[in-house]
C-alpha cells in the first residue's frame, strides 16, 4: 500500500485492485478510485501541463470543477481529450495520458515560455496578430503563418481522428420533479416527492449519490452522513415512480422546463454489457426542477498558487475522507472562513500532520480556535501565504502579517515547510442551470458570492426550486430542511412539520472574509485553466476594458472546459478593485448550456450517417437492373443516364436524346410533385394560385401553369390536369412540391378559409412515365386498350383514360422534350408493369430509356426554364412567360410584380447561348462583352443549364442576361476562370429547336 | 417550447413550422394600394414582448394556428386555429 494511502476509510474497495497506466506507465488503484485519486495515491503530483506557460499543474479540486488534470483517454484508436482525471473512474485497462507537453510531462519544452511571460500577457493574440513587414509576407499575413506554431504551442488535449465505434443513446424522460444534485438536500427533496406519488427523477453527475454527505464527516440521524445517504438512496431504489441517474450531469435547462443531460451509461467499465450505449443523452421534461446543486470552493489568488500540491481544503478532505488519500504529509491551510478548520481537522484524523493554519483574518472565533488546537495546527491569524516554494511539487511556503481590511503585507517573511498548501477562498453556489434560464444572480455581501435570485422560480417556462447550497445555505442542517421543503412544494403536498433527521456538525461561519488576492510579487493565478493572471485582469482593465463581457473575451478568463468555475468570482472581485466599484455593479456574465463539455456523439445519438429518408420512385429497381447509373435530386434518386459499356456520361445523354427525337424515348417523372386540388370552389382558388386561368379549363384537359410569390417574383410551374368539375391534379417541380404545397394550405387556411377546397399530397400514389418522339404514339396506341390516342381523341393536353397491361392509367398528352409526348399515370404499386409494358410496346420501334441529362439536354434545345431559371430572383418576363400572366383577374403576386425594379429594361432575362468555339459552356459561367480574359469585367449576366445539343450539333447553353432579346444574334465571351474557360459565343432566342412547336403538335 | 394543438394537444416546437407575423393584412386581392402591399409583404412587427404569429403543425395534423407567444419569455399564451374557432387559452 502506498505510504499516501490510509489504512481505513473512504468508499474505496481495498480489496479489489485495478491496474491502469499513465503516460505509459503501469499504476494500480481501487474499485471506487479515480484517475485522480489512484494516481495521488500513488504519490503522483504532476498531472498537467498550463495552457500558455506549459507551468507545471497538479490537482486542484476533486470533482467536475477540476481545470489542471485534464487527460487523454484511449480506447482503442478513439481519443477522447480534455477529460478531468476527477471524473474518471478507474478500470482494470484504463489508458490515459496527459496533455500539452513535448516530449514528456516531467520534461516540457514548451515550459520556456515562462520566460517569455511578459510577452503573453492578456490580448496576446490581439496585439500580436497584426504586425511587421517580414520578407515578402506582410504585416497580419506573416502572423497567419506564425499561428499554426503557436497554437500548436498553446492548447489543450487533441482530439483524434478515428471513427468512433461506440453506440450513443438519446431518451425522452417525463416527470413531475427533477432533482438535480444528490447532497442531502436533494436527497431529501427527491423523498419527499416521491413520498407524495410524483414521478421523480435523481440525477447526480457523480458515480454515487450523497454529495457532501460523502466526505463531510457529519453525522445525521446518528450514523455517518455517507451511511445516512445510501441508507436514503435504498429508500428511493424501490420506489415505482423513482428514476435514479448516476453519472448524469444535467448540463442545458431550456424553455418550457425542458432539461439536457448526459449519462456516462459505461465510460466507467472495462468492457460494456450487452446493448448498452457508452453514453445516454436524455430529454427530460420536468413539471417542476428541484435545483440542489451545490456549491463550489473558490481559490484564493496569491503567487505561486498554482504549484502542485495546492489545492482546494474541501478537495483535499474529499480525498481523505472519500478515497483514503493524503494529499501530503506536512499539510498547511491557508483561508479567508471557517470551512478549512473542519477540513484541518478531517486531515488530521485521516492520519495527516497539519503544521499550520493561515488565516487573512485577524479575529478568529473560539470555535474555530479549538478546532485548530484539535488539528495540532499551529494558527497564524492574521497572516497570508506570499510565495510557495518547489518545482513540480510543493517543498514549502512563505507568510507574512496581512491586514485583511486594507490588504497590506507587513513584518518579515516566515517559511513553512510543507508538501501540500490547502486553500479556501468562500463558496460560490452552483447556480449555472438557474443563470441558463435568465434567474440573474445577486451578490449577497455577508456571503461574498453571487445568489440565485429567490430560492424559487415560478414563471410559466421556468419553474424550479432552490435548496441547500445553491441557495447559499451551506450548512447541512439548512439543507435537509430547505431540501424536503423543496420536495414537498415540487410535488404540490403541503409543508410538513413533522421533525426533521438531526444533524450533528462542526460549527461554523458561512460568511468568509471579504479577501480574493494577496498581493505580492509572482504570478497569482485566476483561471488555473487558461493561464489568466490576477495581473493580466488588471491589465486588461488599464487598456480600457471595463466590461466585465469584455475583459472575459480580452483575458480569455473563464472561457476554458471549465468555463470558470473556479475563477469566475475572483476574477470578478479583482476587476471590481481595479474599477473601484462593488462588485454587484460590475456585474457578472450569464452562464450558457452546457454546464460541462458534451460529446457530439451524445447529441447524434442514433442520427447519424446518411440523416436524409430516402425517396425512390416505383420503378427504382428496374432502373438500377437497367444500368441506371441513378442521380440524387433533393431526396428522391433518379436516374441520370442508362450508360452502355465505354460510353462517357456524355455520349451516353447525347445517344439518348437523339434516339428520342429520332425514334422515341421514355423517361420516369414519378418524382414531380403531385397535388389534387378539390371541392366546389376548387377552380376559383386555382385561379387565384395561378397566374393564368383554370376555371375555363374543360374537363379532361390540362394547362401550363405558373405561380408567382407574393412578393411578384416567378414561384414554381407545372401542368394541371382537370379530372371532374370539382377535381383538378396538380403538378409541380420535383424540387419544390412541399413548397407548393405549404404554400396552398397557407392560403386556403388563413387567407382564403372561405373557399371550399381540399389539398392532399398525392405524389407517391401515382407513378409516371412520359414517353415522346415521333413514334411515341404508335408505340401507346400498341399496348393501349379501351380508348384511341389518336388527335381527335386525345389532342395536343387532352386526358383519356384507358389500360395498359391491365392496369388502369391516365394518359395525358404534354411534352417537355418538344415531341410528341404523353405522360402516362398509373397507381404507384402498378408503375413496374406499365413501365415495362409500355417498354415492350417500344422495342420495334428502338424506344430509349432516358434520363436527366437527356431530359435536361431537350429541355434546354427547347428553351424550358426550370429551377435553375425560376431562382427565385427572377420575374415571369424576364422568363418570356408575361403571356401566361392574365390581365382579366388578380392572382397571388399580381399587384407586386409590376412594381418599379422588376419591369426595368435592364433585367436579367432568358436567352439561348451557342460556344462559337466547339467548346463545352459551364453553369455559372458569366457573359461579357469584351475580349478581355487576363481581367474579364461588367458580366452581362451568367449560365443557368448548359448542354451539348444532338438536335443542334452544337454546344449550348440557357443564360439570364442583361437586355435579353434585345441582344439576339449579337456576339459575346463566356468567362468562367474558376474553370479556366474564356471563348466566343452567340446569344440567341432560349428556343433554340423547333421553335413552332410543331414535332409536338404533330 | 411546447404549443398546444387544438386538434393535437400539447406538441414539441419541432414539429411546427413559423408561418411569419399574424398581424399582417393581406389587402383585397384586386387592390392596386401599392403602399399597403408592401406593408403586408415586407414590414414585420418584432415586439420584445406578446407577438401573434403564425405557426403550421406541418409535423402533424397541418393546420395553421394563430399563436400568441412572447418573444422574451417564450411563453405560450394562446393558440387557435388561424381559420378560427377552438381558441385555447391558457399558459403552457
Amino acid at each position: 500500500m502506498s505510504p499516501r494511502r490510509t489504512e481505513t476509510g473512504g468508499r474505496i474497495d481495498r480489496l479489489r485492485t485495478i491496474r491502469f497506466t499513465f503516460d505509459g506507465a503501469p499504476y494500480t488503484g481501487h474499485a471506487g478510485d479515480t484517475l485522480a485519486s489512484a494516481l495521488l495515491a500513488n504519490g503522483v503530483t504532476l498531472f498537467g501541463r498550463s495552457f500558455k506557460y506549459h507551468r507545471p499543474r497538479g490537482l486542484l479540486a476533486a470533482g467536475v470543477e477540476e481545470p489542471n488534470a485534464l487527460v487523454t483517454v484511449l480506447r482503442g484508436e478513439v481519443r477522447e481529450p480534455n477529460i478531468a482525471a476527477t471524473m474518471v473512474e478507474i478500470y482494470d485497462g484504463l489508458v490515459a495520458v496527459s496533455q500539452n507537453r513535448t516530449p514528456s510531462l516531467a520534461w516540457d519544452i514548451g515550459a520556456l515560455n515562462q520566460l517569455g511571460g511578459k510577452i503573453l500577457s492578456a490580448g496576446f493574440y490581439y496585439k500580436t496578430f497584426m504586425g511587421p513587414v517580414v520578407g515578402p509576407l506582410k504585416g497580419t499575413r506573416f502572423w497567419m503563418f506564425c499561428e499554426h506554431f503557436i497554437r500548436r504551442a498553446a492548447g489543450l488535449g487533441k482530439a483524434g481522428t478515428a471513427h468512433d465505434p461506440a453506440r450513443y443513446e438519446r431518451m425522452n424522460a417525463f416527470c413531475d420533479v427533477l432533482v438535480v444534485g444528490s447532497g442531502p438536500a436533494g436527497l431529501m427533496a427527491a423523498k419527499a416527492a416521491a413520498d407524495q406519488g410524483a414521478r421523480v427523477i435523481l440525477a447526480d453527475l457523480e458515480a454515487n449519490f450523497g454529495g457532501s454527505a460523502n466526505w463531510s464527516g457529519e453525522t445525521i440521524d446518528g450514523m455517518h452522513a455517507a451511511d445516512w445517504a445510501q441508507r436514503a438512496v435504498g429508500q428511493l431504489e424501490g420506489n415505482d415512480n423513482v428514476r435514479l441517474l448516476p453519472r448524469t450531469t444535467v448540463w442545458g435547462y431550456y424553455d418550457g422546463n425542458t432539461l439536457a443531460a448526459l449519462e456516462r451509461v459505461t465510460d466507467h467499465k472495462e468492457v460494456a454489457a450487452k446493448g448498452e450505449p457508452r453514453q445516454r443523452y436524455w430529454a427530460i421534461r420536468a413539471g417542476t426542477v428541484v435545483l440542489a446543486t451545490g456549491s463550489f470552493e473558490r481559490p484564493l489568488v496569491f503567487p505561486g498558487n498554482d504549484r502542485p500540491g495546492v489545492m482546494l481544503a474541501h478537495a483535499a478532505e474529499r480525498y481523505a475522507v472519500e478515497y483514503g488519500v493524503l494529499p501530503g504529509q506536512r499539510i498547511a491551510l491557508f483561508t479567508n472562513n471557517d470551512s478549512a478548520y473542519r477540513s484541518a481537522v478531517a486531515l488530521k484524523k485521516a492520519g495527516a500532520a497539519v503544521v499550520a493554519i493561515i488565516d487573512v483574518r485577524a479575529d478568529v472565533s473560539n470555535e474555530m480556535r479549538r478546532l485548530a488546537s484539535d488539528a495540532e495546527a499551529e494558527l497564524l491569524a492574521g497572516h497570508a501565504v506570499v510565495a510557495t516554494e518547489g518545482g513540480k511539487a510543493l517543498t514549502g511556503l512563505k507568510v507574512q502579517r496581512f491586514d485583511a481590511t486594507g490588504g497590506a503585507l507587513s513584518g518579515d517573511e516566515r517559511s513553512i515547510h510543507a508538501d501540500s498548501l490547502l486553500m479556501s477562498g468562500g463558496w460560490s453556489p452552483t447556480i449555472h442551470l438557474a443563470s441558463q434560464v435568465g434567474a440573474k444572480a445577486e451578490w449577497d455581501p455577508a456571503r461574498q458570492a453571487f445568489l440565485p435570485p429567490k430560492p424559487t422560480q415560478r414563471r410559466p417556462n421556468q419553474q424550479w426550486i432552490g435548496a441547500g447550497a445553491f441557495t447559499g445555505s451551506f450548512s447541512t442542517a439548512e439543507a435537509i430542511a430547505e431540501g424536503r421543503a423543496a420536495g414537498l412544494q415540487a410535488a404540490g403536498g403541503a409543508a410538513s412539520s413533522a421533525p426533521l433527521p438531526v444533524v450533528e456538525a462542526a460549527p461554523g461561519d458561512p460568511d468568509p472574509a471579504p479577501v480574493f488576492e494577496i498581493k505580492a510579487k509572482g504570478k497569482s493565478f485566476v483561471d488555473f485553466q487558461h493561464d489568466v493572471t490576477a495581473e493580466d485582469v488588471r491589465l486588461a482593465h488599464r487598456e480600457g476594458f471595463v466590461s466585465v463581457e469584455h475583459l472575459k473575451r480580452y483575458t480569455t478568463l473563464g472561457m476554458a472546459t471549465d468555463q470558470g468555475k473556479n475563477s469566475n468570482v475572483p476574477g470578478l472581485a479583482i476587476m471590481a478593485e481595479a474599477l473601484g466599484k462593488p462588485i454587484p455593479e460590475v456585474g457578472t456574465t450569464r452562464f450558457r448550456p452546457p454546464y460541462t463539455a458534451v460529446s457530439i456523439g451524445s447529441l447524434a445519438a442514433e442520427r447519424f450517417g446518411d440523416l436524409k429518408p430516402e425517396r425512390l420512385t416505383p420503378m427504382h429497381d428496374w432502373h438500377l437492373a437497367n444500368g441506371a447509373r441513378m442521380y440524387s435530386a433533393g431526396l428522391w434518386y433518379r436516374p441520370m443516364i442508362y450508360g452502355l459499356a465505354g460510353e462517357t456520361v456524355e455520349q451516353t445523354y447525347v445517344r439518348e436524346a437523339r434516339a428520342t427525337r429520332d425514334s422515341a424515348g421514355i423517361v420516369d417523372v414519378s418524382t414531380l410533385g403531385k397535388i389534387a386540388v378539390q371541392g366546389p370552389d376548387a377552380a376559383e382558388f386555382l385561379d387565384r394560385v395561378y397566374t393564368n386561368m383554370f376555371s375555363t379549363l374543360a374537363v379532361g384537359k390540362a394547362r401550363y401553369g405558373l405561380m408567382l410569390r407574393e412578393d411578384g417574383l416567378a414561384f414554381d410551374d407545372g401542368t394541371t390536369w382537370r379530372l371532374g368539375e370539382q377535381d383538378f391534379l396538380m403538378t409541380t417541380t420535383t424540387a419544390n412540391a412541399g413548397k407548393v404545397m405549404q404554400h396552398l394550405e397557407y392560403f386556403l387556411d388563413v387567407i382564403w378559409p372561405e373557399l371550399k377546397v381540399t389539398v392532399t399530397s398525392v405524389t407517391d400514389e401515382w407513378a409516371g412515365a412520359a414517353i415522346g418522339g415521333p413514334n411515341a404514339r404508335a408505340i401507346l396506341a400498341s399496348c393501349v386498350t379501351g380508348t384511341a390516342v389518336d388527335n381527335a381523341i386525345l389532342p395536343f393536353m387532352g386526358i383519356v383514360h384507358g389500360r395498359i397491361a391491365g392496369v388502369p392509367v391516365m394518359i395525358c398528352r404534354l411534352s417537355f422534350s418538344g415531341e410528341m409526348a404523353f405522360e402516362v399515370y398509373s397507381g404507384a404499386g402498378y408503375g413496374t408493369r406499365v413501365w415495362e409494358a409500355l417498354i415492350e410496346a417500344g422495342k420495334p420501334f428502338g424506344l430509349v430509356t432516358y434520363g436527366l441529362e437527356a431530359l435536361g439536354t431537350m429541355r434546354i434545345e427547347k428553351g424550358h426554364v426550370t429551377g435553375a431559371e425560376i431562382d427565385g430572383r427572377t420575374t415571369a418576363r424576364d422568363l418570356h412567360l408575361d403571356w401566361m400572366l392574365s390581365k382579366k383577374k388578380p392572382f397571388i403576386g399580381s399587384a407586386m410584380m409590376d412594381r418599379e425594379g422588376l419591369i426595368g429594361s435592364d433585367r436579367l432575362e432568358l436567352v439561348g447561348v451557342i460556344a462559337l468555339d466547339n467548346r463545352a459552356l459551364n453553369g455559372g459561367g458569366h457573359i461579357v462583352e469584351e475580349l478581355d480574359e487576363a481581367n474579364p469585367h461588367d458580366s452581362l449576366g451568367h449560365i443557368t443549364a448548359c448542354c451539348y445539343s444532338p438536335a443542334l450539333g452544337k454546344y449550348i447553353a440557357l443564360a439570364l442576361v442583361e437586355g435579353g432579346k434585345a441582344r439576339h444574334g449579337t456576339r459575346a465571351f463566356v468567362s468562367d476562370p474558376l474553370r479556366n474557360r474564356f471563348g466566343p459565343v452567340e446569344i440567341v432566342s432560349n428556343h433554340f429547336f423547333d421553335p413552332d412547336g410543331s414535332r409536338m403538335h404533330g | 417550447m411546447l404549443i398546444t394543438c387544438p386538434y393535437c394537444g400539447p406538441r414539441d416546437v419541432i414539429e411546427f413550422t413559423y408561418q411569419g407575423d399574424g398581424n399582417r393584412e393581406r389587402p383585397q386581392p384586386a387592390s392596386q394600394n401599392l403602399d399597403a402591399w408592401n406593408a403586408y409583404v415586407y414590414d414585420r412587427l418584432n415586439p420584445a414582448g406578446d407577438h401573434n404569429e403564425i405557426w403550421q403543425h406541418s409535423g402533424g395534423c397541418r393546420a395553421h394556428l394563430r399563436v400568441v407567444r412572447n418573444t422574451v419569455t417564450h411563453e405560450i399564451l394562446s393558440t387557435a386555429f388561424a381559420r378560427g374557432g377552438h381558441k385555447t387559452e391558457g399558459r403552457s
